[in-house]
C-alpha cells in the first residue's frame, strides 16, 4: 500500500468525534429517562463495541475501500448521520422491560436488537477513523489528535447544549451536524461536483423538521411518571431539562399526590396539595402549597425524620438535598431559627423560588433560609459554620434503591470521610440525622450505621456507643449521630416520639431487647442486633457473615450502595421461583452481565478478523507477532480509560460537581492527549518511536505515582479557593499526564503503519475493544479494591505496554 | 348414532382425527350408498347423502369447536394444579417466616378454582399459569400467584367476612377473595383497568364483587369497616382513613416492591384495643446472617 502524502481531512474528523461523542453521551442521557440509568449503562456500553466492530469489518475490507478512500469516509459519514436519528427512534420503540428477562426470553431478543441498532452510528464514525488511519499513515498523529480533539469539544459541547435544549431537540441538531460533516469532509477531500456541498447542507436541515410526534420520548411505562399519569387528570404541566436530569412538573388536581413517605400509622390527616417533580420520569419529590394552617403540616411531625427536633430546639438547621423543600418545611413547622438549604439542581431550586412562588410561598426566599445551589458534600467543606442539625433527607427513589440500581454509583455522601466532615460542622451536641428506606433484609440503615461508628473513631471519638441513636417505621429509618452524649433526657424524648408514632427503637445507648421490634415486627429485630454487633467487639465476623456488604464506603471505595456479596449469589439464584430475586443487588449484576458480553462480543470482534485474514493477509504482518502487536494497543485502550475514570473521581471531590467534575476532567484529558498526539507526529523513524514511547510512558508513571501521593493533600489544601481557580488547577493538573497519554497510540500505529499496515484497522478494533472493556473492568476493580488500585494497574498496563513495544515488536525488522 | 360418537371423539383428538372421522364417514357412507341404490332412486338418495354429509360436517366442526374448548378448558385446569403445586412448594420453602408450612387449604382451593388466564391479556394467556407476574397494560401487573395466595392467607379470610381492596388491577386478587369472603369492595384507580375488572368478574359470575373506579385513599366508607384491607397500589405511605376502616381484630397486607418483584409484605393488624402493629415478611426463605455468626 502506498503511503498517502496529502494532508488528512482533520476538520471533519474532528467535527465527526466531536459529534460523535455528543451522541454517546446523548444517548446515555436519553435511556436514563426512557429506561434506568444502568440498563442506559449497560445498553450503551454494548453500543460503543461499534468500534471494534468496524476494526473487524476493515481488516476484511480496507483493501477494497482504500483505493476509493474518499467515497467510502463520506458514505459513513452519511450513514452516521442517517443513523443518529433513525436508530435512536428505532431503538426506543423496542419495548425492551428489564424486569422481565428472568421469564421471558423475548425480553433478551429484544435487548439484543437495541444493543444492535444502537451500534451502527458508532460502527459508521470508527469506519471513518479507521480508514483515515489507515490511509493517511504518514499523518496518524495528525488523524488520532484531530479525533481526541474533536472528542473533547464534544463532550463539553454537549454538556453546553443539554443547558440550552432538550435532549430530543440536541439529537436533532447531531444529526444535523452528521451531515454537516458529510458537506465539509465533500469540501475538504475537494469532491467533485463541489455542489455537493449544497446538497448535504439543505439535507442537514431535515432532522431539525421532523414531526413532533416522531421525536416524543417513548418512557417505559414501568417508571413512576408514567405509572403516576395513568390517573385521571393528572398532566405535565412543565419540563425542564439540564445535563443533571429532565425534571418533569405533574400536577393531580383530582387525585391528591399527598406524599408522605414513612408516615406515621397513628397520624391523621393528609398533607396540603402537592406538585410533584419527577427526576428523568422517576424518583418523585413534591413542592407542597403554602398553607397557613399550621396542624395542615402536622404529618411532617409523624415522619421518622422530625425526631431531632424533639430532642432540643436546633436554632441552625442545614438541609442537604432540599428538593422540593419538604425538610425546609419541616425545620420550619419545628421552628428553626435559620435554615441552609443546599439543593444540586438549580432548575429545582428556580422552580421553588420563582416559577412556582404563588404554590410553595416563601419557602426558598424567607428571610430566614439560605438556599444554596452546591453539591451536598463540597458545600459543607468548603463552609466554616456550625450547626445545630444536619440532615440528610431520603434524596433517592425507593423503587430504584430496593432494586439496589445504585449499586455502581460512586456517591459520596456517605463515605467515612463524608461523615466525619459533617460531624466537624456541628456544635456542640448538634445533631447530624440521616434518613434512609428500609430494605429487608436490612442493608443501607445497618451500612450507614457501621459507616457512623467508623466515622466517629476515627475522629477519635472512644465512645461512639453514647452518641448513636436508630429508630425505624416500616418504610424508613432515621439514625442521628451527635456531637456529644446523649443524656437521660433525650432517651426519654426518643422514645415518647417513637411510642406516639408507632416507631421503633432499634438502637439508643442502655438499650435492651425487650424494648425493640414492638410496633413494626420483624422475625427478629435484625437492626438492634445490627447494631449491638456493630458496636460490640464481634463487628468484623458480623461483617462478615452478613449476607449483604455493610463495610463502609470511603472516599477510595465510595460504593455505598454497593451490597452485593458473591457468596449468596447462588443461594439467591435457587430462591428464584421463590420470590427470591429482589434480594439480588441489580446494579452491580448489570455491571458483571455488561462485562460478560462486553468480553464475549470483543474476543470475537478481535479473533475473527485474524482468523479470516490468516489467508489473505498471512505475509502483512511480517515478522511481527500478532499477539504482542494487539496485546499493546489492548493494555493502551484498558489504560487510558482506567486513568481517566480514577481521576474523574479523585476531581469531584477536589470540584464538588459531579457534573462539571466530569466534564472539565474528560474535556480536558482529551484535549491534551489530543496535543501529545500530534505532537507524537515529529517522531518519524524507528529509533525515535521507541524514544517516544518511553518518553510518554515514564511520564505517565511518574506523573502518575506522584499524584496519587499529592493529590489528597494537595486538595485538602487548596480547598478555600472559589472554583474557578479550582478548575484552572486542575486543568494544569491534567495537562501534562494527559499530553503523555496521548502519545502511545498513534506512535504505535505509525510505527505498525511501515510494518504492517494491513493490521492498522485490526488494532483499531482491538482498542475500541479494550476502551469499552476497560471502563467496565474500572468500575469492577473500583468498588472492590477502590480507586487507587485502578491507576496502580493502569500505570502497570503501560509499563507491560512500554516493554512489549521497546522490547518487543518495536524492535523487530520491517518488512517494507 | 355411532358415527356421531365416533365423530366426537375424533373431534377433541384434533382436526387430523376430524379428517379421519370425515373419511370413515365418507366410506360408510359410500357402502350405504351402494346397498340402497339397488332400492331407492338414486339420485335422490345421492342428494339426501350429500345433504347429510353437509349437516354432518357443520355439526362435526361445531362439536369441533366446543371440544377445542373443552381440551383448552382442559388444558388450564391441569395448569392451574400445577401452579397450585407450585405455590404449595414455594410455600413449605417459606414456612421459616409465615411461621406455617402450608396455607390454608381453602386459600388454596381458590387458588385452584379462579380462572387467572381469563383475567390476563390474551396474549400473556399461555403464561396464565406460570408462577410469575404478568403485565396487564397501563403500566400494571399481575402479581406472581404465590404471593397473590400469600396475601389471602395473610388476611386469614372467613366466609362471613368484608375486604377491601385498594389497586384492583386485573381482578383476580378479588376474584380469589371472592371465592372466600362474603363480600368484596375493590377500588382502581386507572378508568379502563377498573371497567375491564368489573367485566371480567360479571362474566365469571363474581356478583360479590363490588368495582369501584376511583381514589381508594379514603376507602369504602359507606361499607366499612372491613375485616380486611388489601392495598396493593403503591402509595408512599399507608392512609390514614384505610386504617381507621379496619375492624378491631382486622388484618391489612400491603406488598412493597416494584411492579414485577414483590420486595416484601405488610400486615398491618389492629388488636381488639385498637392498637395497630405492623408485620413485615420476607416472602422468601433468606436469613440476613449466616449461622456461623
Amino acid at each position: 500500500m502506498m503511503e498517502n502524502k496529502r494532508p488528512p481531512p482533520v476538520y471533519s474528523i474532528a467535527l465527526l468525534s466531536a459529534t460523535s461523542l455528543a451522541y454517546e453521551l446523548l444517548l446515555m442521557r436519553l435511556f436514563s429517562i426512557i429506561q434506568w440509568h444502568h440498563f442506559a449503562y449497560m445498553i450503551i456500553s454494548l453500543a460503543l463495541l461499534g468500534y471494534g466492530a468496524s476494526g473487524t469489518f476493515l481488516s476484511l475490507t480496507a483493501e477494497r475501500l482504500l483505493p476509493r478512500f474518499s467515497a467510502a469516509y463520506i458514505s459513513n459519514i452519511v450513514l452516521f448521520a442517517l443513523s443518529t436519528l433513525a436508530c435512536y427512534l428505532l431503538a426506543q420503540h423496542v419495548s425492551f422491560n428489564p424486569e422481565e428477562i428472568l421469564w421471558d426470553f423475548d425480553q433478551l431478543l429484544r435487548l439484543l436488537l437495541v444493543y444492535l441498532v444502537l451500534t451502527l452510528p458508532f460502527f459508521f464514525v470508527a469506519n471513518c477513523i479507521g480508514l483515515a488511519l489507515a490511509h493517511y499513515r504518514g499523518g496518524i498523529g495528525r488523524v488520532y489528535a484531530a479525533d481526541l480533539l474533536g472528542a473533547s469539544i464534544g463532550s463539553l459541547g454537549i454538556v453546553l447544549l443539554l443547558f440550552l435544549v432538550f435532549p430530543t431537540t440536541a439529537l436533532q441538531i447531531l444529526g444535523t451536524l452528521g451531515f454537516a460533516v458529510a458537506a465539509l469532509a465533500w469540501w475538504e477531500l475537494k469532491c467533485q461536483p463541489r455542489r455537493i456541498v449544497a446538497v448535504f447542507i439543505l439535507l442537514s436541515f431535515i432532522p431539525l423538521m421532523l414531526p413532533a410526534g416522531w421525536m416524543a420520548l417513548v418512557i417505559s411505562p414501568y417508571k413512576e411518571l408514567s405509572q403516576s399519569l395513568h390517573i385521571s387528570g393528572t398532566r405535565i404541566i412543565d419540563e425542564y431539562s439540564s445535563p443533571l436530569g429532565l425534571i418533569s412538573v405533574m400536577e393531580s388536581p383530582q387525585i391528591p399526590l399527598r406524599h408522605a413517605p414513612g408516615l406515621s400509622l397513628n397520624a391523621s390527616g393528609e398533607p396540603p396539595r402537592q406538585l410533584g417533580l419527577f427526576t428523568d420520569a422517576d424518583a418523585m419529590t413534591v413542592i407542597t402549597a403554602h398553607t397557613d394552617e399550621q396542624e395542615k403540616l402536622a404529618y411532617l411531625d409523624q415522619i421518622s425524620s422530625a425526631l431531632p427536633y424533639h430532642l432540643n430546639k436546633p436554632e441552625k438547621v442545614l438541609i442537604l438535598g432540599a428538593g422540593g423543600g419538604a425538610d425546609v418545611l419541616q425545620a420550619n413547622y419545628h421552628g428553626a431559627g435559620h435554615i441552609d438549604a443546599v439543593e444540586l439542581n438549580p432548575q429545582i431550586v428556580d422552580l421553588v423560588r420563582r416559577e412556582y412562588k404563588d404554590f410553595a410561598g416563601e419557602l426558598y426566599t424567607a428571610e430566614n433560609v439560605g438556599v444554596h445551589i452546591a453539591e451536598a458534600r463540597g458545600f459543607v467543606s468548603g463552609s466554616e459554620e456550625r450547626y445545630d442539625l444536619i440532615q440528610i433527607a431520603l434524596l433517592d427513589a425507593f423503587g430504584a434503591s430496593s432494586a439496589g440500581l445504585y449499586s455502581l454509583s460512586e456517591n459520596y455522601l456517605y463515605t467515612v470521610q463524608a461523615l466525619q466532615e459533617y460531624l466537624a460542622h456541628l456544635s456542640p451536641d448538634g445533631m447530624l440525622a440521616i434518613s434512609r428506606w428500609i430494605k429487608l433484609p436490612p442493608r443501607d440503615t445497618l451500612k450507614l450505621f457501621a459507616t457512623a461508628v467508623e466515622a466517629l473513631r476515627q475522629s477519635g471519638i472512644a465512645d461512639p456507643e453514647n452518641r448513636l441513636v436508630l429508630i425505624r417505621g416500616w418504610q424508613t429509618s432515621t439514625l442521628l449521630i451527635k456531637n456529644g452524649e446523649f443524656s437521660e433526657q433525650e432517651i426519654h424524648s426518643i422514645k415518647k416520639f417513637c411510642e406516639a408514632r408507632s416507631f421503633d427503637t432499634a438502637y439508643y445507648p442502655g438499650i435492651t431487647a425487650t424494648e425493640t421490634n414492638r410496633y413494626n415486627i420483624l422475625a427478629q429485630p435484625y437492626f438492634f442486633q445490627g447494631a449491638q454487633a456493630l458496636l460490640g467487639n464481634e463487628a468484623a465476623s458480623y461483617l462478615q457473615n452478613y449476607k449483604f456488604n455493610l463495610q463502609p464506603a470511603s472516599d477510595d471505595q465510595p460504593f455505598f450502595f454497593h451490597f452485593f456479596k458473591w457468596d449468596v449469589f447462588n443461594e439467591i439464584l435457587a430462591l428464584r421461583g421463590q420470590g427470591g430475586m429482589p434480594l439480588l443487588e441489580w446494579g452491580y449484576l448489570i455491571l458483571i452481565a455488561t462485562l460478560i458480553q462486553t468480553v464475549i462480543a470483543s474476543l470475537v470482534l478481535i479473533l475473527l478478523p485474524l482468523l479470516l485474514a490468516r489467508r489473505t493477509h498471512n505475509n502483512a504482518v511480517g515478522h511481527l507477532s500478532r499477539s504482542l502487536v494487539g496485546g499493546y494497543f489492548f493494555m493502551l485502550g484498558l489504560a487510558f480509560l482506567f486513568i481517566e475514570i480514577a481521576f474523574i473521581q479523585r476531581f469531584i471531590l477536589f470540584l464538588h460537581h459531579p457534573l462539571y467534575a466530569t466534564a472539565a476532567v474528560l474535556s480536558s484529558f482529551l484535549l491534551f492527549a489530543g496535543l501529545g498526539s500530534a505532537w507524537s507526529q515529529r517522531y518519524a523513524c524507528l529509533q525515535s518511536y521507541k524514544a517516544g514511547v518511553k518518553g510518554a510512558i515514564t511520564g505517565i508513571v511518574l506523573l502518575g505515582l506522584l499524584y496519587l501521593l499529592a493529590l489528597g493533600p494537595l486538595f485538602s489544601m487548596l480547598n478555600w479557593l472559589p472554583i474557578v481557580v479550582k478548575l484552572v488547577i486542575s486543568v494544569i493538573l491534567i495537562a501534562p499526564l494527559a499530553f503523555c497519554m496521548g502519545m502511545p497510540f498513534p506512535l504505535g500505529l505509525a510505527r505498525l503503519g511501515k510494518a504492517a499496515p494491513a493490521f492498522i484497522p485490526w488494532v483499531w478494533g482491538v482498542n475500541g475493544c479494550a476502551s469499552v472493556l476497560s471502563a467496565v473492568i474500572a468500575t469492577i476493580f473500583a468498588i472492590h479494591f477502590g480507586f487507587t488500585v485502578v491507576v496502580l494497574l493502569a500505570l502497570m498496563f503501560y509499563g507491560m505496554a512500554m516493554v512489549v513495544f521497546n522490547g518487543g515488536w518495536g524492535e523487530q525488522k520491517f518488512i517494507s | 348414532m355411532p358415527e356421531i360418537e365416533k365423530l366426537n371423539r375424533y373431534i377433541i383428538q384434533g382436526i387430523s382425527g376430524v379428517y379421519d372421522a370425515y373419511l370413515e364417514i365418507k366410506i360408510t357412507s359410500y357402502a350405504r350408498w351402494t346397498t340402497s341404490v339397488t332400492c331407492c332412486d338414486s339420485t335422490r338418495e345421492y342428494l339426501l347423502l350429500y345433504r347429510n354429509r353437509f349437516v354432518l360436517l357443520i355439526f362435526g366442526l361445531f362439536v369441533l369447536l366446543i371440544g377445542l374448548s373443552v381440551q383448552a378448558q382442559d388444558k388450564y385446569t391441569s395448569a392451574r394444579q400445577t401452579m397450585v403445586h407450585a405455590i404449595e412448594a414455594d410455600a413449605h420453602f417459606t414456612s421459616f417466616f409465615i411461621n406455617k408450612t402450608a396455607l390454608e387449604p381453602k386459600v388454596m382451593e381458590a387458588m385452584g378454582k379462579v380462572p387467572r388466564h381469563e383475567f390476563v391479556p390474551r396474549k400473556e394467556r399461555h403464561n396464565a399459569y406460570e408462577n410469575r407476574p404478568l403485565p396487564i397494560g397501563h403500566g400494571q401487573t399481575i402479581s406472581q400467584p404465590y404471593i397473590v395466595a400469600l396475601m389471602t392467607d395473610l388476611l386469614k379470610p372467613e366466609r362471613q367476612q368484608k375486604v377491601l381492596e385498594v389497586g384492583t388491577g386485573s381482578g383476580y386478587q378479588a376474584a380469589i377473595l371472592a371465592e372466600l369472603v362474603d363480600e368484596v369492595f375493590t377500588i382502581e384507580i386507572i378508568k379502563p383497568l377498573g371497567n375491564q375488572a368489573r367485566q371480567h368478574l360479571q362474566q365469571l359470575n363474581y356478583d360479590n364483587v363490588n368495582v369501584r373506579v376511583g381514589d381508594g385513599y379514603y376507602g369504602w366508607e359507606e361499607h366499612g369497616p372491613f375485616d380486611g384491607i388489601v392495598v396493593t397500589a403503591a402509595a408512599s405511605h399507608i392512609p390514614p382513613p384505610l386504617i381507621q376502616q379496619l375492624k378491631p381484630g382486622g388484618r391489612m397486607v400491603i406488598p412493597v416492591g416494584s411492579r414485577f418483584m414483590i420486595q416484601q409484605l405488610v400486615l398491618v393488624e389492629k388488636d381488639a384495643a385498637g392498637k395497630v402493629t405492623t408485620r413485615q415478611i420476607l416472602p422468601v426463605r433468606f436469613v440476613p446472617l449466616t449461622g456461623k455468626h
